[in-house]
């Protein structure tokens, strides 16, 4: 069945979550949760530890199917759908623990990125010369670009098993942008860097914004990033949502206050 | 110093994706290519061809298609001896219905219903994985043992259950039955393995390469590139028996010449090729060569190694002695370099780079 | 027509028709499904303490049987014999773990997987080597183990049962409860399961793993000695067990790889299931059908429960 996506302008709603609920056995991870993401802006999801953060990314993404509610996406709605379906629509993900590809370079690892976007079929693959080639290097430009972007030029063949967590984390980030998303999910991008590599990965994270357009919808727990980041906030809090609103408005937010901020004493 | 790569710059993305960017590997490729062509088939004798070359080019094939399945895909699979079989029976078949056809058309064709087999027994891989998924492919390989015993179509219905092997020529020169010269045997079976070593070392560096390494490494985000998990883990099923299958059917038309098949392609052989690439090492082509290359020839050293240093042996003995210091080599690899002599090498290769300089 | 005739109505009517050579099948099926799950036992012994799949388990037991039988033949008395065994055995265990567990602890699963393939080969190798490759017998008179049968008569025939049948049955059940109970009461028990869990975390609490580990594979080489008596008891000892043993696999993928109740009831499903499955199915397909059954049956299993009947359901966090 072919589906046409709405072409959806800068600032209307990209990505909705309509009255999602989703409980594993007796555990309610989410429960009746309701928020929208505007193409072109920065959305952060924060909350404490166990809000459901983590768990609402994957119900975007499709690895978990919510017992009840739906999303629509680009102006279809669904309430199941498989993560490479989900990849296909253009959403792209990073993992809170880094899930790259350890067996295999930085380069391999954003270029197994391009898959969606090549097509040359396994007798040319066989060959090698010839059409795969070309399609191999016209990809591997691509692909150069992101990493002059995030200037990881100099760990382009290191195994990627063997780099520290920040690059870890770069070249996660680099896999991402390689499938050029419509939606980009990152889920903790900051965790466990220091205040320079956080600085770096604040300004990749706008800079994609800003370069190339992508949405973002971002889990942090690094409130001066969240506050300085992003265009409006999602509060989660024990799977329900606690508030909505401007960074602002978040943090002036009684409830947010109490659950998650802490006030000076 | 011998492996310095400094001067040697890549001007284009082409040159830089070789599959060998490296002068002195290609060198070294060249030096190997001329003596395995010109070297051996005029200066070996028939004991070297036979005994030593048309057994390692075999379990090579076997130790690739293992590899690409086990190695590249992370795919356990304790049936490449009954994949193995399908290829020599399928051979069987089809070279008695067109006893005109080309017998490396044979050979390629048989690949083809190994390759079909191996999907059918792979479709389990999307609900099981790891070790499971070792018992399904074990499934496979009493199975199909089985087959080959019980119905009797396969052999042609003749008495002994055994496949016949009938004399085929390749531009004149006949290549099997009992006329054939080791030398032509031994050119088919090089001319084979060079073309699909070539085809598979394409295949792996490329996109399909990259799927497989995904699925092994973390088959959750390789979902979430877009790589279709079912598919992927079929098409290594299929590449991979397909190897497995003109493995067997060389086996069978080119290094033996028929004969009872059964033991060939039992649970042992499987247990075999594992070990060839576990040793060879895992996710690397080279690692397959290697594996076999140690694994095949270790009862012909021991047989005449043993003797030539004054211990005499049995010939009972030489195979006990075997499984012995197989076992015994597979934790020592295991220990030291679990990545096999794959790895060795290209630690070696570091080293040469560095020397004479320690670091 | 015929075909669904003869595959879905027919076997049964066979079934009810001799019941008491049904009862019979069942028997030796259960028997062979009781020496299984032995064989599965030494494996979930293993695998629940150290996470190592002990391919080697089916070759300890037939190298525990020859060198029972190796050291009676060599003049010693049957209970000195078995005595020497289980030293041999404790040897092999610490020697295992000295060479193969210590060098390579913290490496990934699969890697020591494939350091009991490589102990399996220099095992058989070592054994055919020491012992000879042909098959021996087992020494049951001087083990006191009962011989001849019980004829009961039932259901109008009768049913044979071989005495060391049901011993073995006995013993079987005898080691599996007073192992489960181990595990479960036990601090040995417990920091055996804790190891299962994590090398390391067992370690920074002050676990000492090679202790661990040169007990539990003493303990399985034990069970291997036991299963070695019982199956060379009603067949021979000979190197052709080592791959029987490769029939385990279903029996842990049915129990669980880490259920000793798990293990006897995989086993039985197994060992009855393949038996019945041989006698009144086989002979449509020309027999022969053991070879492989047990596998389908697993596969079949897992289809629907890719984690197996008693495994923990494998939920992955992301």
């Amino acid at each position: 069945m072919m589906q046409t996506y709405h072409q959806i302008a800068r600032g209307d709603t990209l990505l909705a979550v309509e009255h999602v609920s989703l409980s594993f056995g007796g555990v309610k991870a989410i429960t009746d949760v309701s928020f929208d993401i505007r193409k072109g802006e920065i959305r952060a999801i924060i909350g404490p530890n166990g809000a459901g953060k983590t768990s609402m990314l994957n119900v975007i993404n499709g690895f978990y199917h919510p017992q009840k509610g739906q999303i629509t996406f680009k102006g279809l709605t669904r309430s199941r759908m498989r993560p490479s379906v989900a990849a296909r629509q253009g959403i792209a993900r990073t993992f809170q623990n880094v899930a790259l590809f350890k067996g295999m370079s930085t380069l391999d690892n954003i270029m197994a990125g391009r898959t969606l976007k090549m097509h040359r079929n396994f007798f040319w693959q066989c060959l090698r010369h010839g059409p795969a080639m070309d399609e191999e290097i016209k990809h591997r430009e691509f692909v150069e670009d992101i990493i002059d972007f995030l200037e990881i030029q100099a760990i382009r063949k290191v195994p990627v098993g063997k780099l520290p967590y920040g690059l870890q984390k770069r070249v996660e980030l680099g896999r991402a942008l390689a499938m050029e998303p419509d939606l980009l999910l990152l889920d903790e991008p900051m965790a466990g860097m220091n205040l320079e590599e956080k600085e770096d990965m604040s300004r990749f994270i706008v800079d994609v914004n800003q370069q190339y357009g992508t949405t973002i919808a971002l889990i942090e727990h690094d409130m001066g990033v969240v506050m300085d980041l992003s265009d409006r906030v999602v509060v989660l809090e024990y799977g329900h949502k606690l508030a909505d609103g401007t960074p602002d408005d978040v943090k002036a937010n009684e409830d947010v206050i109490k659950a998650y901020l802490g006030v000076a004493h | 110093m011998f492996y310095r790569e400094t001067g040697q710059f890549k001007t284009n993305y082409a040159d830089d994706m070789a599959l060998l960017p490296i002068l002195q590997d290609r060198i070294g490729l060249g030096i190997i290519l001329f003596v395995a062509y010109v070297i051996i088939p005029f200066f070996g004798n028939d004991f070297l061809l036979s005994t030593v070359m048309i057994p390692f080019l075999v379990f090579s094939l076997a130790a690739i298609g293992l590899n690409i399945l086990t190695g590249f895909t992370g795919l356990i699979s304790l049936g490449t001896g009954a994949f193995m079989g399908v290829g020599a029976y399928a051979c069987y078949k089809l070279s008695s219905v067109f006893p005109d056809l080309n017998i490396l058309l044979c050979i390629v064709f048989s690949g083809v219903f190994s390759a079909l087999i191996g999907v059918l027994f792979g479709l389990p891989s999307l609900r099981i994985k790891g070790f499971y998924l070792a018992v399904a492919t074990l499934a496979a390989q009493f199975f199909l043992q089985w087959c080959f015993v019980r119905i009797p179509w396969l052999y042609n219905y003749n008495v002994s259950g055994a496949i016949e092997v009938s004399q085929r020529s390749i531009f004149g020169v006949v290549v099997t039955g009992a006329k054939a010269a080791p030398e032509s045997r031994y050119i088919v079976m090089l001319v084979l393995v060079t073309l699909m070593t070539w085809v598979a070392a394409n295949v792996l560096s490329g996109r399909i390469g990259r799927a497989f390494m995904a699925v092994r490494d973390m088959d959750i985000a390789a979902e979430l590139m877009g790589i279709d998990l079912l598919k992927t883990k079929l098409l290594a099923f299929a590449f991979s028996s397909f190897y497995a299958g003109v493995a067997g059917a060389a086996m069978m038309f080119i290094w033996v010449g028929g004969g009872e098949a059964n033991d060939s392609f039992n649970i042992n052989q499987s247990f075999l090729i594992l070990f060839m690439v576990i040793i060879g090492g895992l996710g690397s082509l080279l690692g397959a060569f290697l594996g076999a290359a140690f694994i095949s020839s270790l009862p012909t050293i021991l047989k005449f190694g043993l003797p030539a240093l004054g211990i005499p042996l049995a010939g009972a003995t030489a195979e006990h002695l075997t499984y012995i210091l197989v076992g015994g080599l597979i934790l020592f690899f295991l220990v030291v370099e679990p990545h096999g002599l794959a790895r060795l090498w290209q630690i070696g290769k570091q080293k040469l780079r560095m020397w004479p300089f320690p670091y | 027509m015929d075909i669904l005739f003869k595959i879905l109505i027919d076997p049964f009517l066979q079934m009810g028709s001799a019941p008491d050579l049904l009862v019979q099948t069942i028997w030796e099926g259960f028997v062979t499904g009781v020496l299984y799950a032995l064989i599965a036992l030494g494996f979930v012994l293993i695998f629940k303490a150290s996470g190592v799949f002990n391919f080697a388990q089916g070759i300890m037991v037939v190298f525990a049987g020859l060198t029972l039988v190796g050291l009676y033949e060599m003049g010693l008395p049957a209970p000195i014999a078995l005595i020497v065994t289980l030293l041999v055995m404790y040897l092999l265990a610490v020697t295992i773990e000295r060479v193969v567990l210590r060098p390579l602890v913290n490496q990934p699963d699969i890697i020591l997987f494939m350091a009991t393939f490589g102990i399996t080969y220099f095992l058989i190798g070592l054994g055919e080597f020491i012992f000879g490759g042909n098959p021996k017998q087992m020494i049951s008179e001087q083990l006191y183990l009962p011989k001849g049968s019980l004829e009961f008569k039932m259901l109008g025939g009768f049913v044979q049962l071989q005495k060391i049948d049901i011993a073995a049955a006995v013993i079987a059940m005898i080691m599996i409860i007073a192992l489960a109970l181990f595990f479960q009461y036990t601090r040995i028990g417990r920091a055996l399961r804790a190891v299962a869990d994590s090398h390391k975390a067992a370690l920074s609490v002050g676990i000492s793993l090679n202790q661990i580990w040169v007990i539990v594979w003493f303990a399985a080489g034990i069970v291997a000695l036991v299963t070695g008596i019982m199956w060379g008891a009603r067949s021979d000892v000979s190197f052709g067990l080592q791959v029987i043993a490769l029939k385990a696999l279903p029996v842990l993928i049915l129990g669980g790889f880490t259920s000793v109740p798990g293990a006897i009831i995989g086993g039985l499903i197994i060992g009855i299931g393949e038996k019945l499955g041989e006698f009144y199915w086989g002979p449509l397909v020309g027999g022969g059908i053991e070879s492989w059954l047990a596998y389908c049956i697993a596969l079949f299993f897992l289809l629907f429960r890719p984690q197996g009947l008693f495994g923990d359901k494998i939920i992955e966090r992301i």
